[in-house]
């Protein structure tokens, strides 16, 4: 479809995932999409440049440029979704780039949310038809083009690696050459898509290489702390030491006088600094007085917040799960074993502290930071500045890493880049830059949770379980707050309200905790503590009947064959023959599902020394369904496996009389290299829709960890970090 | 204060007080941002820079202390090691999300430069002040022996 034709036509219907509609590009939108898309798209062809529909471009340059609906924070949505487009127009991947496209949630929407914006892994799984659909599409009008330039049949035109080719009559033709006649061909419907088997990228080993590798090894990939701009100011804000703080009064004259300080406001969030640069701007923060007004902030420390937790774990909570019944089976004997797991509030800590850029002029404004649910973001900004949504624009930029914390249901970043934003005043370009402490001080935690587990063995068997779980909501008060049902958020207890394990009596409760820590989604969310509740305590149980932790699972998942096969197949991959320990070392096993993908490690671990335990292997078997780009599925499983190992080692949060303790990397311990264990990484063939991988490598590391240390004759840590278990 | 500083070759006198990091001369003032703030205390590498050829956390380093140094940034660095490291950086696609990645190539360029067969234990050394949140650890030291193995050949 022509750009200028605005002519509406919704395209058929289309399922994408979770039932959604799928709304394909609607031309009749162009004039508004254009405002984004073509504005960033800049190519050297201009005017005959093929923009057959939201996602695709293609220049007279051959050059096919791809737009991303997710953000690119390191999972590689960039190259997965490009590889989507790519696969079905069938194009040369050397010519293939990929950008952020504009916030516009008509067009751009995550199929799985309704709204623009990336998490709970699902960036390939809602693009997966999508993006196919946009690349068959535009090959379609690009064979159409040139069957009308050759005069043969359409249907006898073949295309490889970008170039269309007529055998009968020897003719061939580069993308490029059909772009400006292919946008003059009528957008077809129902183009028909591949079958897998003749996918020559998608799930090809070394087919396609990232899009963001070179630049990011080179410095010049473009971040949103990178952004300069004419008369721009840069913006620190000094916020409250407790959760709740609000400002009384504050003195700004010395930090007014420090040199290349522009300005000191005062903004719902605190008191911001203006300055020329970075510098400045801290300089000035430090000479800030600010009285503030902590009556209504939480003045708990965690220790008291756990002691609190402990207590609600004794006693029954809301049921989010069960089948027979778990009491009466616990109280009819046998050998009743009880644990009970702490669980710290975690920061994200991506390596690019929370930034925005935003240029207000008064009537419209443009906003640039790396944000994860465009949409809200996009809203906040309007509504704080008074401005309708299509007087603002905003755009994408990479950022350095995420973790959940740019996927804020209170868009709180958004809100304050815009509250700096309107204190100074129409004509500023600000660039407000929280700090590393700004960061691990800030909250929005991965929630503080309590489990206590009960369970019973009755010959051999693991014959009741009885979960009560303990900690925060952060969906309540969020727009996502339709997400609780029946009382119970779901997001506190996935992975724990039903088991892949045949248990013949269960339950699971839960008590939702009112505390005034702002808590968030946290790379694999619920996931990061259930797993390691469940996983600890089914190999527990297991260790007490004297089974094998493969074997002993494997007679549990009679109805999780995905669970079993991703079991199985890492168990092969690691040469499992037990437990160990063998010499110094032993072996350790988990099994997570999170976001639709199966995942099983085995941790091969010593005891180490005072730095904690040394874990020198991992193997993990995935099963995602249909592996797209197999080598980001290894990189985001080799980077889960660090990530969630650091965690369980080494991070928390405390809070003293409710002041943030941690504050930075000395002290908010990160995995560093030399604590990397080796990994190998095995991908279970499937022809199942895919589903994501940024998430689902987390889980199944700390509890694969404790097992091994279990067969080592230490204790399971019952309190993360590990460190600090061990050291208790 | 006028302090004249020589960055990846190039004089510049730039108008700063002298306790500002040599970092955020680096970036707001000299617009080369292709090294990143990351913690402001010399604990994760993101920063590294080259003074004399050695690396450097420029985020604590302040400008009045650079005296003669030269400074090399990400963007400055060529030559063969250079070469080697940043193109077995991308034949690995050792980058996640990429932010701490500048630092984690000065640092590799400067391992290599000292050390032209590296084991597992110099990588350690070299590389353990330059933490990547993505953890994208394995392919580091992957791609470091790599780029060393191009090196020999």
């Amino acid at each position: 479809m022509a750009r200028h034709d605005t002519r509406l036509t919704r395209r058929d219907a289309l399922k994408g995932v979770a039932g959604l509609v799928l709304g394909f590009y609607l031309p009749g939108d162009a004039a508004k999409a254009q405002s984004g898309a073509a504005r960033i798209f800049t190519p050297d062809a201009g005017a005959a440049a093929f923009a057959p529909n939201a996602f695709v471009r293609i220049g007279a340059d051959d050059r096919v440029t791809v737009l991303i609906k997710h953000i690119e924070f390191g999972q590689g949505p960039f190259t997965g979704l490009a590889t989507l487009v790519a696969e079905e127009l069938d194009a040369d991947w050397s010519k293939v780039r990929a950008e952020h496209a504009p916030s516009n949630p008509d067009l751009y929407k995550n199929l799985a949310f309704g709204m623009q914006g990336t998490g709970g892994s699902t960036a390939i799984a809602n693009s997966y038809e999508q993006m196919r659909k946009a690349g068959a599409t535009a090959r379609a009008m690009l064979v159409e083009a040139a069957a009308q330039a050759w005069r043969v049949p359409a249907g006898e035109i073949t295309v490889e690696r970008g170039v269309l080719r007529h055998a009968r009559t020897g003719r061939t033709g580069r993308f490029g050459q059909f772009a400006q006649a292919a946008s003059h061909v009528p957008v077809p419907d129902n183009v028909p898509l591949k079958d897998a088997a003749r996918f020559r990228l998608i799930g090809r080993e070394g087919a396609v290489r990232r899009l963001d590798s070179a630049s990011k090894a080179n410095g010049t990939a473009q971040f949103t702390i990178d952004i300069r701009e004419p008369d721009m100011l840069t913006v620190v804000v000094a916020r409250p030491s407790r959760f709740g703080g609000k400002v009384v009064s504050f003195e700004a004259g010395d930090a007014r006088a420090v040199r290349g300080v522009v300005d000191v406001k005062e903004v719902p969030s605190g008191v911001a600094v203006y300055a020329e640069g970075m510098w400045p701007a801290l300089k000035g923060r430090e000479r800030l007085r600010v009285t503030w007004d902590e009556a209504g902030a939480e003045k708990r420390s965690t220790d008291e917040i756990i002691e609190a937790y402990r207590e609600l774990a004794r006693k029954p909570g809301t049921v989010a799960g069960q089948h027979g019944d778990a009491e009466a089976a616990l109280a009819r004997g046998g050998r009743v074993i009880e644990a009970e797991y702490v669980f710290p509030y975690l920061a994200h800590a991506p390596m690019e502290p929370l930034d925005g850029f935003l240029h207000w002029d008064g009537q419209r404004a443009l906003a640039r930071l790396g944000s994860q649910l465009q949409t809200g973001d996009h809203q906040a900004i309007a509504g704080v500045l008074g401005l309708s949504p299509e007087q603002v624009r905003l755009e994408t930029m990479l950022a350095g890493g995420s973790f959940g914390r740019r996927a804020q249901p209170t868009m709180e970043l958004a809100v304050e880049l815009a509250q700096v934003a309107k204190a100074i005043g129409p004509g500023r370009p600000v660039k407000l830059v929280w700090t590393r402490e700004d960061d691990i001080r800030g909250g929005y935690y991965r929630p503080l949770f309590v489990h206590r587990l009960r369970g019973a063995l009755r010959d051999g068997k693991i014959v009741a379980w009885a979960n009560t779980a303990v900690g925060q909501t952060f969906l309540k008060g969020s727009p996502f707050e339709a997400m609780i049902k029946d009382g119970i958020d779901p997001l506190m207890v996935e992975g724990a309200r039903e088991l892949s394990y045949d248990i013949a009596d269960f339950r699971c409760d839960v008590h939702t905790a009112d505390v005034g820590v702002p808590t968030l989604w946290w790379r694999s969310v619920g996931h990061t503590h259930t797993g390691y509740a469940v996983e600890c305590f089914v190999d527990e149980l297991l260790q007490a009947a004297g089974q094998d932790p493969v074997a002993g699972r494997l007679a549990m998942m009679g109805k999780a064959p995905r669970h079993a096969g991703v079991l199985r197949a890492v168990a092969d991959l690691a040469r499992w023959s037990g437990p160990g320990p063998f010499n110094d070392r032993a072996r350790g096993v988990a099994v997570v599902e999170s976001f639709g993908s199966f995942i099983a490690q085995i941790a091969e671990v010593s005891a180490g020394g005072p730095e904690g335990p040394r874990v020198h292997r991992v193997w993990c078997a995935v099963d995602c369904g249909v592996a797209v780009n197999p080598d980001v599925i290894r990189a985001q499983m080799e980077g889960g496996i660090g990530f969630g190992l650091g965690h369980a080692l080494f991070a928390e949060v405390e809070l003293d009389e409710g002041r943030p303790v941690q504050g930075n990397f000395d002290t908010y311990r990160s995995l560093r290299i030399h604590e990397m264990p080796q990994v190998e990484v095995a991908i279970v063939r499937s022809a199942e829709t895919p589903t994501g991988v940024g998430e689902p490598g987390v889980p199944p590391i700390a509890p694969a960890v404790a097992n091994a240390m279990a067969r080592l004759g230490l204790p399971r840590p019952r309190r993360l970090p590990m460190l600090r278990g061990l050291a208790s | 204060m006028a302090i004249s500083i020589k960055v990846n070759g190039v004089r510049h006198s730039v108008d700063v007080d002298g306790d500002t990091p040599l970092l955020w001369v680096l970036r707001d003032a000299l617009g080369l941002t292709g090294t990143k703030f990351g913690c402001g205390i010399a604990q994760c590498g993101a920063c590294t820079v080259f003074l004399n050829g050695k690396p450097l956390r420029s985020c604590a380093f302040p400008i009045a202390a650079l005296g003669d140094g030269e400074v090399t940034t990400i963007e400055g660095v060529n030559g063969r090691t250079a070469r080697a490291v940043q193109r077995a950086w991308t034949a690995r696609d050792v980058p996640q999300c990429g932010y701490c990645q500048s630092g984690q190539v000065m640092s590799a360029i400067a391992l290599l430069s000292e050390v032209r067969r590296p084991t597992d234990r110099d990588i350690d050394l070299a590389m353990n002040g330059n933490i990547c949140r993505c953890a994208a650890y394995v392919r580091i030291r992957a791609a470091i022996k790599d780029a060393a193995r191009t090196l020999e050949g």
